[in-house]
């Protein structure tokens, strides 16, 4: 181990060895809002789907935009993290780990939300048993296990280092099991040029796996709905509008936990402002971007105005007008005009930005999903008013809220494990190019 | 045990089926010699008698063990009723929302109040266009995007033309729901106690019992089909609105009259809704012409909360119903 690595890690040692009070009232919080969510799923197995406001004709309500919303961070902490790796940014250090296990972590816990509308958990296997090649759940199915699996890899390559680090560290005051975990974990990995270039190599190869197949997976989800003829999904711009506004969501989901990390863990020394700029303006020229998928998407729907196309921009601007606003006005404009203009580019400002942009994406989604299942072609006509308009209930509610709360809870597990900040740095790197040959 | 009973049954009335044809059946129905004929081979008469219409609208008492059709295995249901290919006509001239065939198809196939194979909407196509009732079962597409959306083929499409779900294979993640342009499928959000009412074993064919967390639809009752017989809602329909065939056979009746199906669809401008889509349906419509009813008559004998599901129309709005 190197000196400066040494020196870091001894900074970092009192968030691994100790939990404070105000740790255990936090993860004691968390684990109650995930109990509630555990609650609301039991009500939901044993009372069946009907204590969730989705019916016939929402079949899938706030559940599927959390799958969105979650897997859409994921894929941004993979590409973010792959692309900052690759290019090997000069600033990546201190950020890219979060962005890599904010891509793990949400990668774990979206399809946890497909699993909360499937009818018949019992059966789920049948997706293996039975699976048909061309339904796109089934791509789904074979691109999400596989981005986990390539994500599980890339996440592990990027802390093996760390993971020896902590190994070789004696001063660490930490209990036997885990001094043995990390031993184990570690792989016998010791430094040597050998395996310094070997893992370089290996890292190189899978950030760029990372990158395609999180493109890829995304773009599947996007055609779950575009493939289907129901107005405002039937849409040729979806795999890429996925994928720009799930880069977009994660950046914003970065800034927030470098805030939240850099307060918690006192990391001012080494997450700068200089850092929320830098991934300020990632988020700038996303929301460019999101903006203009989003115009000209609906600019063609609205000026051809096919009969459906007519009645769903007449609902997003009446029943959903303020969702609409934010998310797809506010949501684009905030973070150009916040991080556009030099005066207003305060770590504060950039990340109370985020927070909204983090909101105005999940509005987004809702409005993907919902009001196109509210205006189908054959008008909804039905006097039970849960029936026509969708309102979710506190079951799902909690069930969002769980997701939320466990995505913390790992969050804040996974920093007590490893340095949330890499610490290993000054190690030779093979350049991008060596991952061509 | 029915379906033991059916294996041996099958052939022989599949045979008789085949040899005297779906109009041949419709008229034995008519007649209400089928229900006879069938209940000595299905045997046992359980004493508890029930009314029955059948299809020329006569009431007749039969045993309510002559009510039970045989159902095919799973298997079985998979494969089609070999060498047909069914098609519905519906005249449109002559719906006034009686929803008699919404309420036959309920009872028959177990549904609670909530969940409806057929589906009766008040449309108007535009603003100075008539507003008009229109029933809706499941068009069993050609193209069906609810058969190419499902991840584990729950629900399929057979070579006699009929859609049909396997609720035993549906895991339930309503992408087929998603997947239908024409929101023709139901999901069973909880277990309703209608579903306990069928003592049979399940098949694809007759749609029930129905299973908490698994999609279903309109089926076109190919066990009543097996048997020779029309669906309920075209037998239960007072207007005879319905009609039922097979398109090789050309010809479809609604259980008192027949025409010719080609012909029917060209003198009276049949068309399938929403064409534009290419799912290419196998429901075919005649135009609301010549109307037999007005159609405010359609208001009248409803259930309030029947009634309201159309208060919101266009139409119902410009006339204050
Ligand atoms: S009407 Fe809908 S459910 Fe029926 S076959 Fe067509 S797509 Fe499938
Ligand atoms: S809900 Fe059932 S029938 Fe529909 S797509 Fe899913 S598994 Fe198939
Ligand atoms: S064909 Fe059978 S299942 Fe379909 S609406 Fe008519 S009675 Fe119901």
């Amino acid at each position: 181990m190197e000196n400066n690595e040494k020196q870091l890690l001894k900074e970092f040692a009192p968030q691994i060895e100790r939990t404070g009070v105000q740790g255990y009232i936090w993860i004691l919080f968390l684990l109650s809002v995930i109990g509630l969510g555990v609650f609301a799923f039991i009500q939901q197995v044993t009372k069946g789907h009907v204590v969730t406001g989705m019916r016939d004709n929402v079949v899938w309500g706030i559940y599927i935009v959390n799958f969105i919303f979650f897997m859409g961070v994921s894929y941004a902490g993979a590409l973010i993290s792959g692309t900052l790796h690759l290019f090997r940014t000069a600033w990546r250090k201190p950020v890219i780990r979060m962005a890599e296990f904010i891509t793990i972590i949400s990668l774990l816990i979206g399809p946890c939300y497909i699993l909360l509308c499937i009818g018949r958990l019992d059966k789920l296997h049948y997706l293996i048993l039975h699976g048909r090649i061309q339904s796109p759940i089934t791509w789904d199915v074979i691109a999400i296990s596989t981005d986990i699996f390539g994500c599980l890899i890339f996440l592990y390559l990027a802390v093996l280092r760390d993971l020896a680090n902590m190994r070789d560290f004696e001063e660490l005051q930490l209990p036997k099991w885990r001094k043995k975990l990390y031993r184990v974990l570690a792989l016998g990995y010791t430094g040597t040029e050998d395996q310094k270039k070997r893992l370089d190599r290996a890292t190189n190869i899978m950030a760029t796996m990372v990158i395609a197949i999180a493109i890829i997976v995304y773009s599947v989800l996007a055609w779950i709905f575009s493939v289907t003829l129901q107005p405002g999904w039937h849409s040729t711009i979806f795999g890429p509008y996925f994928v720009i506004a799930a880069v977009y969501s994660g950046s914003a989901v970065l800034i927030v936990a470098m805030w939240f990390f850099r307060k918690v863990y006192h990391l001012e020394q080494y997450i700068t402002k200089k850092h929320f700029i830098s991934v300020g303006v990632i988020m700038l020229v996303l929301a460019a971007f999101f903006g203009y998928f989003t115009f000209s998407d609906y600019l063609t729907k609205w000026y051809g105005s096919e009969k459906n196309d007519e009645l769903l921009i007449q609902l997003l601007f009446k029943e959903f007008y303020w969702p609409f606003i934010i998310s797809n006005y506010v949501g684009v404009l905030l973070p150009l005009l916040v991080v556009g203009i030099a005066k207003l580019r305060t770590i504060t400002n950039i990340t109370l930005t985020a927070v909204v942009v983090i909101i105005a994406l999940w509005l987004n989604r809702y409005l993907i999903v919902i009001p196109t299942l509210q205006s189908p072609y054959l008008p909804i006509q039905d006097s039970r008013p849960e029936w026509s308009i969708y309102s979710s209930t506190w079951v799902e509610w909690s069930l969002t809220a769980a997701g939320v709360a466990l995505f913390c809870l790992l969050f804040t597990i996974a920093s007590k494990f490893i340095p949330i900040v890499t610490v290993s740095g000054n190690v030779q790197e093979t350049k991008p190019e060596d991952v061509l040959i | 045990m029915i379906v033991e009973e059916e294996q041996t049954n099958k052939k022989n009335s599949r045979r008789q089926f085949l040899k005297k044809g779906l109009l041949a059946g419709a008229a034995v129905a008519a007649s209400g010699g089928m229900l006879k004929a069938y209940s000595e081979k299905t045997g046992g008469e359980s004493g508890e008698k029930v009314k029955v219409m059948t299809t020329n609208g006569e009431v007749m008492e039969v045993d309510k063990a002559m009510l039970k059709l045989p159902r095919v295995s799973i298997e079985e249901a998979h494969l089609g009723i070999p060498g047909k290919k069914f098609v519905m006509v519906i005249d449109l001239g002559k719906c006034k929302n009686a929803r008699k065939c919404v309420e036959g198809c309920q009872k028959a196939h177990h549904l609670p109040k909530s969940q409806e194979f057929m589906k009766v909407y008040l449309l108007q196509d535009s603003e100075k266009t008539s507003p008009y009732w229109f029933p809706k079962p499941c068009f069993h597409c050609d193209n069906p995007l609810c058969v190419s959306v499902c991840p584990v083929g729950a629900t399929f499409k057979r070579t006699d033309g009929i859609v049909l779900i396997d609720n035993n294979r549906c895991i339930g993640c309503k992408f087929c729901m998603t997947g239908c342009p024409y929101s023709t499928r139901v999901f069973a959000w909880k277990h309703y106690p209608e579903f306990d009412e069928d003592k049979q074993p399940y098949s694809p064919e007759a749609s029930s019992p129905g299973k908490e967390g698994t999609v279903s639809k309109c089926d076109f009752c190919p066990d009543l089909i097996r048997v020779g017989k029309v669906p309920y809602c075209v037998s239960s329909c007072p207007m005879g609105v319905i009609y039922f065939g097979d398109v090789d056979e050309d010809t479809v009746t609604n259980g008192t009259e027949t025409f010719q199906f080609s012909e029917l669809i060209r003198d009276r401008a049949g068309y399938r809704y929403l064409e534009v889509l290419g799912t290419r349906p196998c429901v075919y419509y005649l135009p609301p012409v010549d109307r037999q009813f007005p159609v405010d008559r359609g208001f009248n004998d409803l259930d309030e909360s029947v009634k309201n599901r159309y208060l919101n129309t266009p139409y119902a709005q410009k006339h204050k119903l």
